[in-house]
């Protein structure tokens, strides 16, 4: 296992790279070049002391060595909306986003592997046929409308659950209150995470209760539901694992649009918020702060694999 | 006449006619979709506005329609720029000499896991939001699961005999893959860009949305929805109609991706 978390600590180190070259070759090819993740707001002796910290005059490859230096030690600027250091700012928003990412997850395993595993053992059945329907029309529809119209029905026509917001402005927020403002958003983003992981379990499963193991294991008298949990649902897992780590970065991205819809205050809405107001020092920070998220979950996800899968466990 | 099978027919029917509405529409109904009214701010229905005023009183049916295009445009072009990076990387993943393939492989690995939304808001943040730009940037962080794909499809075909036989027969390799194996490519691929181009229609209805993408006095689907979220309590109808469309939109190409992938 040691080695398999090596090669994919590897892995998740490469993925950071690529994400902090690719914002450096962006900034330098931006209209304006480095020079623009100095606030214009700030005078000229003050942004030529920023742009002589950035070395805009270096080479480029001593700019960009200088670049890298400069985020390992957590130097990412300063925010021209926020006038904070750019880092302390997104990781204060992080928490409200991660919150949010995690229970749409949790929700969405909890429907989708149920639903999975009853279409997978019965394909073709007309339950099967309604929640195809039903998958395929969630893939469609856009998150942010589906968030919108969700506003529209629940929130202002039927007054069940609030429109907007973590808690209740002026109130004393209680857990009930949080739960409620986080069943919209978490939803919303749930939403097509299910139908993405019902389709896949759907397929593993249809697959797997055919697999040459399992008819012996019916013959030797196990119930179905023993075959199923035992036989072709644990190794469903493995494959499972892996189609949520490819989900992760799209539910990040998702809970951005989501956030904004509904005023949540995470990173989301802070990176919309500093894209409409040119902060780049902010907009780039979020990207990279993001990428590591999404870097720490996948090796959180690759510990989970040795769990799953003993192969992996007992691999040097 | 060879007939394509019906549910191919049905699903090119549904682009066919959401583009006709989009391309010809504006032939038939001619009104200007960026023409401000503020006396008829949020209308209902009528004759002069047969699907109403937005909220600054422009007419809704016009902006659909230009929106249309907008939508139909970007995706399409975004999802042609994803799928000719995807199978350009994914062959050069699955080619030799090994360095070169394994070190290709594993930056799209690397790739596919990072967050792409964030990416693009880097990208429109710094460059602004062209319809060019929107283009090249949707499609240029879109293109990892079609890598993925022309890299397993390449790697299995290969080793089929008649590929093994046109390499011995001293076809070099950039041959090799363009008359033997990408044909083979055909049917997957097409299903993959039709999904590619439905996640690129979502991808930019989603930034015009927030404001990052096709803006004022431009319309399109999503950034219709802006203005719609402010006035959800007077107008809400102003919600519906750019939602369903895009729903409508993105159904017709994950069906006809559907179709296609049923035929492959």
């Amino acid at each position: 296992m040691g080695g398999f978390l090596l090669r994919r600590l590897l892995q998740g180190l490469l993925v950071l790279w690529l994400v902090t070259t690719a914002t450096f070759l962006l900034i330098h090819a931006a209209p304006g070049g480095p020079a623009i993740l100095a606030d214009p707001k700030l005078s000229p002796v003050e942004r030529q002391a920023i742009e002589a910290r950035l070395g805009v005059d270096q080479p480029l490859a001593t700019q960009y060595v200088r670049w890298h230096a400069r985020l390992i030690r957590g130097d990412l600027g300063r925010s021209f909306l926020y006038q904070t250091p750019t880092l302390a700012t997104v990781v204060s928003r992080l928490p409200n986003t991660l919150v949010l990412v995690v229970v749409a997850l949790l929700v969405s395993l909890l429907i989708a592997v149920p639903v999975g595993l009853a279409v997978g053992t019965r394909p073709g059945s007309r339950f099967d046929r309604l929640v195809g329907v039903i998958n395929f029309t969630s893939l469609a529809i856009p998150p942010f409308w589906f968030g919108i119209v969700a506003i529209l029905l629940v929130a202002a026509r039927w007054r069940l659950l609030p429109a907007g917001g973590m808690v209740t402005p002026g109130q004393n927020a209680d857990l009930l209150d949080r739960l409620a403002h986080l069943i919209l958003p978490a939803a919303v983003l749930a939403l097509p995470l299910s139908a993405e992981l019902i389709r896949f379990l759907r397929a593993t499963v249809a697959a797997g209760t055919s697999a040459s193991h399992v008819g012996p294991a019916a013959a030797r008298g196990l119930s179905a539901g023993t075959v199923l949990r035992r036989h072709v649902a644990r190794n469903a897992l493995v494959p499972l694992l892996t189609v949520l780590g490819l989900q992760i970065p799209l539910l990040v991205g998702g809970a951005a649009v989501t956030e904004t819809v509904f005023a949540w205050p995470g990173m989301g809405r802070l990176s919309v918020e500093a894209a409409l107001g040119r902060d780049y020092p902010l907009v780039m920070t979020i990207a990279l702060v993001v990428a590591a998220t999404v870097v720490t979950a996948n090796l959180l996800l690759d510990i989970a694999y040795g769990w799953a899968d003993p192969r992996i466990r007992s691999e040097a | 006449m060879i007939r394509a099978p019906r549910p191919i027919r049905r699903a090119a029917l549904g682009i066919g006619v959401l583009a006709a509405f989009a391309f010809v529409g504006p032939l038939l109904y001619r009104v200007d979709p960026t023409l401000i009214d503020l006396a008829h701010t949020a209308a209902a229905m009528s004759a002069a506005h047969p699907l109403g005023t937005d909220e600054s009183g422009r007419d809704v049916l016009a902006r659909l329609m230009s929106g249309g295009r907008v939508s139909l445009v970007v995706g399409l072009a975004a999802g042609l720029v994803a799928l000719i990076v995807g199978t350009l990387v994914g062959a050069l993943a699955a080619s030799r000499p090994r360095w070169l393939a394994t070190i290709t492989s594993r930056l799209l690995d690397a790739a596919m896991a990072v967050p792409a939304f964030f990416v693009l808001l880097v990208i429109v943040t710094l460059f602004g939001a062209g319809t060019a730009t929107l283009i090249a940037a949707i499609g240029a962080t879109a293109w990892m699961g079609i890598g993925r794909l022309v890299r397993a499809e390449t790697l299995s075909l290969r080793e089929r005999e008649y590929v093994t036989v046109a390499a011995a027969l001293g076809e070099s390799r950039p041959r090799l893959f363009l008359r033997h194996v990408l044909p083979h490519l055909v049917p997957v691929l097409t299903a993959a860009a039709s999904v590619g181009v439905a996640q690129a229609v979502l991808t930019e209805s989603a930034l015009s949305f927030l404001g990052l993408g096709v803006g004022p006095p431009d319309a399109s689907w999503g950034n219709m929805l802006t203005g719609a979220q402010q006035n959800l309590g007077a107008a809400p109808w102003l919600a519906i109609y750019p939602g369903a469309l895009i729903v409508a939109l993105v159904l017709s190409c994950n069906s006809l991706s559907e179709a296609f992938r049923r035929r492959a």
